[in-house]
């Protein structure tokens, strides 16, 4: 089915079993807890050997020479790889071709060069770490995006204009013209990332730890140059994403290569350095805000332009802009982003690209024009929100961000907040209150999924699509047992398999309503087998615990099968819907936040988000998503940053005791509430993207409760006490 | 991580002659050494299992301290009730410190001499001269924000990260060692860490093969306020940027005991005898707290990415002094 009318018939909604939206706990939590699933690393492959990527010491230059032989010498060492066919970096999202080969050609500090293998890991790692090689270094390194002589680019689809913002600026009764800045992050996903690789004859198998299998299928045949008929790849559970496993990556292509020489199993896994040094990271941007609002505060004119970075060469740039071109209005309108190109870890996706850093400035940017306005700015917020989208001409899909504002500002006791910065101070704490509007794009990706009705009734859901820890197992087969009337139980859902058709993957929050809709549909196609076995219409018919029922009569789902099983595909492709509407999910972000007067350390002291995003399949899933970007959102507002090396641009907390992530006593008591809503454009489910939602804008309530609090107006993130020192007594 | 001897000790004589004269480690809780040993930042050839030997009591001294073994672990120090009556200090900064689990192998012995947490001397691609005497110190142009204000050189300006260590030092404790030859020693904990000037690589007194057996902390102080202020970048799991701990005693309306010690600032706990010399006997005042808070960082530089840490310092120091002030005594 292609996504070119809204489903108005809400189909679900008519459904008996009573499974959808339920806060039901996740159907294979009891293997994660009981330490059951087995993630890439921990498949029992006979016989394997061991490898480790060994890091380039230097910025930019080429690889002369590599010793082989004083490391093949060494104790267990099997082989040292140097194969031309080795990834540079991972693959870009959805790339569905090879990234950039040749690891002879340094471009970032940390860059695979080569791969050491050995019967053992330690031997591998020592193995790695002695290999010497000569190369000829380039001194012409680029670090800093900002720099006078800095490469950058502006590709010309990344610019947009209407009307006159410089003019709506000079007639603007109140403006804003700031720069914000926000670092570079790591997505840090607990599970380091990790390849296996097997071969029987042509034929590869590879255990590993990704995100969209269909694209890193193709990605992998085309690294190795075989078909993509050759490859199987496996990522049953696979410990966090956030982008960092949207693309093959360098180790499944080295232990492929290795595997194949060797003729034996090799397991590549990443060191937790490597993790950060090898993998995408989020770029780090500078954002230029103007606003121009008239005496009432409403917008005529908004520009947004950004710089971020990346490796020469790659086309992936974070999308800054995303959501301002839709979330306010304004006549007049800018939005560019710039390029430049470095010589640091590729830059890439990582949680909620785009919108992530750039609602989070826009949201400190009205902020700043509220109090320039001297309006509250929940009504500045609420004064703005555009009757269509302000640059096309078509309406918006389901959008309930009026709602969730005046919704989240009401729980939150939004009224208690004081307008002048200061004024609370409980002892040594200064405590304020600040709030964020959340958007996000959303996407239908094609997706396909097999569903068959057993004989004995029971329901099997096949689909290779992934459960990056974000609940697709439980939801898939929440709406397969919806539809077909059979408990949780009785269905097996089976994922992260290539053998198994083809999903849209997990990213871009995409993966539920995607993969969700394909299952919907195979079981439509179920209901309709069943109705023809019952000569009933579709609407007639009830589904529920095993039985059918037309009118008022009962059919025991077995005996109706009469030992026959009953199979249906179904595949979702996204249509005109995603042209002739605007597409996206909204909320509001509320914070409290506390500082300290003597030293500037700020701790959160309660959150709250409001989300509207379409159908919600699991409650808690759902919120515990939300929860996970609200906390995303503490870490961005005040710990997490990638530090460059001024130098030679490597990052330098390469761990997770240097680089900050938020732990549990930085994170309160956060709150979740999640409206009711139905999206008939977005997916015959009605169902949105949410994983990424709960992360775009947290980060600025928090800082804009540190304003509120401190008086400390803080554009560089994140907001560490060194920058909140200045403002204090 | 390179291959090595294992050897496990049974005595403290024992582990002091298989490492004697050899490139050898101890290994106690392992928190530490393992990351560097993994990282290859620390290769030795044999690592001494110290794990079994009898240095896991807390014990009461003649003298009315307490004498706290080698292997006891932090998450027992902390716990202990003695220390959490006479020395909350110590009780304080080891809470402050790492995470549960870490705190639950750390002991006494590895925390005192775990390693500086710059992030160029974990890094085997970067030069420093802690690591690699005489390659340079990537940290005095580089990425500098955990990095010393005080005590530091040219050729080193990495800081001690131990909470512990800096408690213990405003308590006056000293450091229990067993020499090669069988005899002990004790050395005054601000006299065991070395300043880096020109061997940074150098970092106490020990020399090789020498085992720390136990740390002494004399007799409580009466009626003492005790402070460990912790700042750091996280509410937990985060190393100091800097730290203030205190233990102080009024009588009579005057400063009748003085113990101050910094951490995150410097290359060892820090302590400055002239500080708390200014404040013994004075009666307690903002200007006063000021004035010391002054002397302490008069030497103070910074070096870009750390220079925060000297306005931080000044205004942590002078929030806990006035603590110490409002908390009182007899008078
Ligand atoms: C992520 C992380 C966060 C941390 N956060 C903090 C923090 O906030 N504050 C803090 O203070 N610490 C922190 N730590 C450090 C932690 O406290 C130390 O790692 C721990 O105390 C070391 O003790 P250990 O017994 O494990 O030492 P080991 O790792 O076993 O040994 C450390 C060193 O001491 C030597 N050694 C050990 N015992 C003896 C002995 N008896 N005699 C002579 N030599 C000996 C070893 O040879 C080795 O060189 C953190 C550590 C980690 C990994
Ligand atoms: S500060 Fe010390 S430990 Fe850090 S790089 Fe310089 S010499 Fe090495």
């Amino acid at each position: 089915m292609s996504m070119d009318e809204p489903d108005t018939r809400r189909r679900l909604d008519d459904m008996a079993q009573g499974l959808i939206g339920k806060p039901l706990d996740r159907t294979e939590g009891h293997l994660k807890v009981s330490g059951t699933a087995t993630y890439a690393h921990e498949w029992a492959v006979a016989d394997q050997a061991y490898g480790v990527l060994v890091r380039a010491p230097f910025a930019k230059g080429k690889i002369l020479s590599i010793d082989k032989a004083a490391v093949l010498a060494m104790d267990g060492v099997l082989a040292v790889i140097d194969d031309d066919r080795l990834l540079r970096n991972p693959a870009q999202g959805t790339a569905n071709e090879a990234p950039v080969q040749g690891a002879k050609d340094v471009v970032y500090l940390g860059q695979p060069i080569a791969l050491v293998v050995a019967e053992s890991f330690e031997g591998a790692r020592h193995g790695a770490q002695s290999l010497s090689i000569e190369y000829d270094a380039d001194e012409s390194v680029a670090i800093d995006p900002e720099a006078s002589d800095a490469q950058t680019e502006k590709p010309d689809e990344k610019q947009f204009s209407q009307g006159d913002v410089d003019q709506a600026m000079q007639e603007a009764a109140f403006t804003v013209d700031q720069v914000y800045r926000t670092p570079g992050h790591n997505s840090a996903a607990m599970e380091p990332h990790c390849a296996i690789a097997q071969w029987e004859e042509n034929q590869l198998t590879l255990y590993g730890s990704y995100q969209m299998l269909k694209y890193n299928r193709n990605e992998l045949a085309d690294s190795l140059g075989i078909d993509a008929e050759q490859v199987r790849i496996i990522s049953r559970y696979v410990g966090g994403g956030f982008g960092s496993k949207l693309g093959i990556a360098p180790e499944a292509v080295a232990a492929a290569i290795a595997a194949k020489e060797l003729q034996r199993a090799v397991c590549v896994t990443l060191s937790r350095q490597q993790v950060f040094e090898a993998v995408m990271r989020r770029s780090e941007t500078r954002q230029h805000f103007q606003l121009a609002a008239d005496k009432d505060g409403v917008l005529t004119g908004l520009s947004h332009v950004s710089l971020v970075s990346n490796l020469p060469d790659e086309t992936f740039a974070e999308p800054v802009g995303q959501a301002t071109h839709f979330i306010y209005g304004g006549e007049n309108r800018r939005i560019g982003l710039e390029v430049a190109r470095l010589n640091k870890t590729c830059a890439g996706s990582v949680r909620a690209p785009g919108e992530a850093v750039g609602v989070t400035a826009l949201e400190n940017a009205m902020d700043e024009l509220a109090e320039a306005a001297g309006i509250d700015p929940l009504e500045l917020r609420l004064l703005n929100i555009p009757e269509k989208d302000p640059e096309q001409d078509v309406s918006f899909s389901s959008r309930k961000f009026r709602q969730a504002l005046k919704q989240g500002a009401e729980a939150f006791g939004w009224e208690k907040r004081q307008p002048v910065p200061g004024q609370v101070r409980e002892g040594e704490w200064l405590i304020g209150m600040g709030m964020a509007s959340a958007a996000r794009v959303n996407v239908l990706m094609q997706s396909e999924a097999k569903v068959t009705l057993s004989a004995d009734g029971s329901v099997i859901v096949e689909t290779d699509m992934t459960d990056i820890g974000t609940g697709s197992y439980t939801i898939l087969t929440q709406i397969a047992g919806e539809m077909l009337g059979v408990p949780m139980n009785r269905v097996e859902t089976r994922l992260g398999d290539t053998d198994l058709p083809s999903a849209s993957g997990s990213g871009g929050s995409w993966g539920a309503s995607s993969s969700g809709s394909s299952v919907f549909l195979a079981c439509e196609d179920l209901r309709e087998q069943l109705c023809r076995k019952l000569d009933c219409q579709s609407a007639d018919l009830t589904l529920k615990d095993g039985q059918a029922i037309v009118r008022n009569r009962s059919h025991d789902l077995v005996e109706l099968l009469g030992g026959e099983s009953l199979q249906a595909v179904g595949i979702i492709e996204p249509g005109e819907t995603s042209e002739n509407v605007r597409q996206a999910t909204f909320g509001a972000h509320f914070a409290e936040v506390a500082v300290n007067a003597t030293t500037g350390e700020t701790r959160v002291q309660r959150m709250l988000g409001v989300f509207s995003a379409g159908r919600i399949l699991n409650e808690k899933t759902a919120r515990s998503q939300c929860y996970g970007g609200m906390i995303f959102g503490i870490g961005m507002a005040l710990t997490e940053e990638l530090l460059h090396d001024p130098r030679d641009g490597h990052i330098v907390n390469r761990d997770l005791g240097e680089y900050h992530v938020p732990v549990n006593l930085d994170v309160p008591q956060l709150d979740v509430i999640l409206l009711d809503e139905r999206d008939d454009h977005a997916s015959p489910i009605q169902a949105k993207g949410i994983g990424e939602l709960g992360i775009c804008g947290a980060a600025a309530a928090v800082v804009n409760a540190i304003y509120n609090a401190s008086g400390a107006r803080v554009r560089e993130y994140p907001a560490t006490l060194d920058k909140i020192l200045p403002y204090l007594d | 991580m390179k291959s090595f001897d294992y050897q496990r000790a049974e005595t403290v004589e024992q582990a002091t002659t298989v490492a004697a004269g050899k490139n050898a480690s101890f290994i106690a809780g392992g928190t530490n050494l393992l990351d560097l040993m993994k990282l290859e930042v620390l290769s030795p050839d044999v690592v001494v299992d110290i794990n079994r030997l009898d240095l896991n009591a807390i014990e009461q001294t003649d003298d009315g301290g307490l004498r706290i073994g080698a292997l006891v672990p932090n998450s027992k120090l902390a716990a202990d009730a003695r220390v959490r009556q006479h020395y909350a200090v110590l009780s304080r900064a080891l809470l402050s410190g790492a995470s549960g689990q870490l705190r639950n192998k750390a002991t006494t012995g590895g925390n005192l001499l775990q390693r500086t947490r710059c992030y160029y001397f974990y890094d085997t691609a970067s030069p420093c001269n802690k690591r690699s005497p005489g390659t340079g110190c990537s940290a005095l142009q580089g990425q500098n924000r955990l990095h010393a204000i005080i005590g530091a050189s040219e050729h080193c300006i990495a800081t001690h990260p131990s909470d512990m260590a800096v408690a213990m030092q405003a308590l006056r404790a000293t450091v229990e060692i067993e020499q090669t030859d069988g005899h002990r020693r004790q050395v005054p904990l601000q006299d065991f860490y070395c300043l880096p000037g020109t061997t940074p690589q150098r970092e106490n007194q020990l020399e090789s093969g020498e085992l720390i057996t136990a740390v002494h902390l004399p007799a409580p102080v009466e009626d003492s306020y005790q402070a460990y202020r912790k700042v750091r970048d996280r509410a937990s799991y985060a190393f100091a940027l800097t730290s203030v701990a205190a233990v102080t005693q009024i009588r009579s309306g005057t400063f009748s005991h003085v113990g101050l010690s910094f951490g995150g600032i410097a290359p060892r706990p820090w302590r400055d005898t002239e500080v708390e010399a200014m404040l013994l006997g004075q009666t307690p005042s903002r200007q006063l707290f000021e004035k010391a808070a002054d002397r302490l960082l008069e030497e103070a530089q910074g070096h870009g990415g750390n220079d925060f840490k000297i306005p931080l310092l000044k205004r942590t120091l002078v929030a806990v002094l006035s603590e110490a002030a409002n908390f009182g005594g007899d008078a």
